[in-house]
């Protein structure tokens, strides 16, 4: 082998695995991993299992909250949220259909919302403004009305 | 055709070689070209009609273009993904893996063209109707189709149809393999169909997975002879075959940079063991790359995950080889030609020559597709785009220009060469500029919509205000950049699609070359087998898919979710 391409090879082999290693930090270290709930539930049952049978909003600390949300073609439940500057909201979400997804436009909040499946997330609300939230996995022919706001004061 | 002219004024011995190969061309070889022709027609015809759905989208979702209720945006789409991701790079990769296969290996036996003629009515029967589904409102549920999502049964029998015509392509293509080695022992297989039998090893054992997918759940399922089924479980089964698919379409458009460009630069080809290495290790390691579509999703752990991110990340490895590999191959050609400096071969490529330019850019696109791949399989990245239209930017960069538009340039010679007609230095123009035109459309589209989708525009959604959210409004300016890129890559694909009618029946009659690169280690030495053991590279790949899959699998089945019930939400 020549020369160039032993060190070809040598920086390619870095580079994946310096990036299988930055990764690993960033998930178990840093506890950046990407949302991975193993909790299910019954997806026709979803309206009599708790706690999304009272689906809303609860303060359970200082500008602290909790949301359970259920996804259903095509809305969202509890809808048009609003919280103090400064919130860490702690949603709770499944779906009784099909398949949705969940993301906050300039967030990284982003997660799939599988029917079987409860997803949590927690997100901090560092700035004021009116974060718009999509359903960013098709859904059916009303998926592109399926989006609500979170108002942040 | 001017067979008796060309004979005639030969001295006789060459006359009797000019028969032999007159022979060849009009009798055995001229079925395989008729066969790879038909694939080319349909794989052509459903690009146009993929990429006009495509400029419909682009136009609708910039809010200029409104769609009837009984063809929806959703509607288009599904048909746009079923005919560009289905159909016209698989009977591509068909007629273009036939052709080269009759070819290097000596013709297709009758048994294997008939085969291959089974495989195509097989497919365009499915096609057909999977598409009608799609048409008439039964089936808008993308050509992901997710559960719990169900269509009409008949959508998933069309598929089923689609992957038995796949089915009996690739033994068609094991078969000739198997007797080209079988009379002639010991030697390896010659490089083309080396590519060839790696890409269909691949569809063959990845198509198990979505097969599987479809007849043991959803079609049973469907038919409620089941009343629920696992959502988690069929995804990932589609996803070990969805992502494989894209990694075939790449593994055939590698094989034309590997073999099909050092003969048009007249340049060797690479190490002919190293590009074997490359063929198998892309084999091997492919199938578990599924995974990474699924990195946001619950009912997965996370180090099971983490262990996916090494497995995705290490798919780039050979392409890593492959960009050594190209580059090698230039300055090789160039310092053939007289280039002098660090950088002085650049200007010895052939820039004009069509059938170069369209597979360079394919070639430099790929350092940005492949630089967006390796950022997908990374958990905290991938979390940004996912579902995004940073996606869909970065499987057309993948799709729509490495292996498109290397599809593009080996149209340039494979259509006329089985056509028994010429590229003229008139139409190597004009597909110049049908490179140049499709180029610039898809670059404005793919990185408007890498930009916008960071933003957080989301993938496969209509046009939409979002009830006039400020937001929402911001990306509007960035769709219209989408629509315009859509409305040049229209201009480039009609020029494509008339390049290849022009091609097959109206160019002037002659022959024109299947270019194959000469081996750099030339014909002397006697090279090494083990590249050839295949049994042991299938082996190897099921042991990775095994690494990769058992033990989520079987979370998933074993601890798994409550199943879902069919549901119809269009």
């Amino acid at each position: 082998m020549h020369r160039y391409e032993k060190i070809w090879l040598t920086v390619s082999s870095v580079l994946i695995i310096g990036f299988t290693l930055i990764v690993g930090y960033q998930a178990f270290a840093m506890d950046l991993g990407p949302p991975s709930d193993m909790e299910t539930i019954d997806p026709q049952k979803v309206d009599s299992t708790a706690p999304f049978d009272e689906p809303g909003i609860t303060q359970i600390g200082d500008k602290e909250y909790e949301v359970v949300m259920t996804l259903q073609a095509f809305s969202f439940t509890p809808r048009d949220l609003e919280f103090p500057e400064g919130s860490t909201v702690h949603f709770i979400m499944t779906s009784k259909d099909v398949v949705h997804g969940m993301q906050i436009a300039g967030t990284n909040f982003n997660a799939m919302i599988t029917p079987g499946h409860v997803t949590r997330m927690t997100q901090t609300f560092d700035e004021a403004g009116d974060f718009l939230v999509i359903c960013n996995e098709f859904c059916g022919t009303g998926h592109e009305m399926m989006s609500t706001e979170i108002n942040i004061r | 055709m001017t067979n008796q002219q060309t004979i005639e004024g030969i001295p006789q011995t060459e006359k009797g070689h000019v028969k032999d190969r007159l022979k060849k061309f009009m009798g055995v070889q001229r079925k395989d070209a008729t066969l790879a022709k038909a694939y080319m027609i349909v794989s052509f015809v459903s690009l146009l009609l993929g990429a006009l759905l495509g400029l419909v989208q682009g136009l609708n979702r910039a809010g200029l273009f409104e769609l009837p209720y009984w063809f929806n945006y959703y509607q288009v789409l599904t048909s746009h993904g079923l005919l560009l991701v289905l159909i016209f790079t698989s009977f591509f990769m068909i007629g273009y893996f036939y052709a080269g296969i009759s070819n290097t290996l000596d013709g297709l036996s009758n048994g294997v063209r008939k085969l291959g003629w089974s495989a195509f009515w097989t497919k365009i029967a499915g096609a057909l109707l999977a598409v009608s589904q799609v048409l008439i409102g039964e089936a808008t549920v993308l050509y992901t189709f997710y559960p719990p999502m169900a269509a009409s049964v008949w959508f998933y029998l069309g598929l089923t149809l689609i992957v038995l015509g796949i089915w009996q392509s690739c033994f068609g293509v094991f078969i000739s393999a198997a007797k080209w080695r079988k009379a002639n022992k010991g030697q390896r297989l010659p490089i083309l169909a080396f590519f060839a039998v790696g890409g269909f090893v691949l569809l063959f054992f990845s198509s198990l997975f979505v097969a599987a997918e479809v007849l043991f759940m959803i079609i049973p399922w469907t038919l409620g002879w089941v009343e629920t089924i696992n959502v988690m479980v069929a995804r990932t089964l589609f996803w070990a075959f969805g992502h494989t698919l894209v990694n075939i379409w790449y593994l055939t458009a590698v094989s034309a940079w590997y073999v099909i460009t050092p003969k048009i630069i007249d340049g060797p080809r690479f190490s002919d063991t190293l590009t074997r290495v490359v063929v198998v290790l892309l084999v091997v390691l492919n199938i578990p790359g599924g995974f990474h579509h699924q990195i946001v999703d619950p009912g997965i752990s996370e180090p099971i995950k983490y262990m996916h991110v090494y497995m995705s990340l290490v798919i780039g490895f050979p392409s890593l080889m492959t960009a050594y590999a190209m580059f090698y191959i230039f300055e090789k050609s160039g310092r053939k030609k007289g280039a002098k400096g660090l950088f002085g071969w650049f200007k010895k490529l052939p820039w004009k020559d069509a059938r170069f330019l369209a597979l360079f850019i394919a070639m430099a696109s790929f350092i940005v597709g492949g630089a967006g791949g390796i950022a997908q399989t990374m958990h905290q990245l991938n979390q940004v785009v996912h579902n995004s239209l940073w996606v869909v930017g970065h499987f057309h960069v993948t799709l729509g220009m490495t292996a498109a538009m290397t599809f593009f340039g080996v149209s340039y010679w494979l259509i006329p060469h089985i056509s028994g007609r010429q590229l003229t230095p008139k139409m190597n123009r004009f597909a110049w500029w049908t490179t140049i035109v499709w180029a610039i459309g898809i670059s404005i589209m793919s990185l408007v919509m890498h930009y916008v989708g960071l933003l957080g525009a989301p993938r496969r959604t209509a046009f939409t205000e979002y009830m006039g959210n400020a937001t929402a409004s911001s990306w509007d300016p960035y769709l219209l950049l989408i629509a315009g890129g859509a409305t040049i890559m229209t201009i480039g694909i009609i020029m494509q699609v008339y390049t290849v009618f022009h091609l097959m029946f109206r160019a002037p009659k002659g022959e024109e070359e299947f270019p194959i690169g000469e081996a750099e280690e030339g014909n002397a030495i006697k090279l090494p087998y083990w590249t050839e053991r295949w049994s042991v590279w299938i082996l190897l790949m099921w042991a990775t898919i095994a690494m990769a899959y058992v033990v989520p699998l079987v979370e998933m089945m074993i601890n798994g979710a409550p199943g879902s019930p069919p549901q119809r939400t269009w």
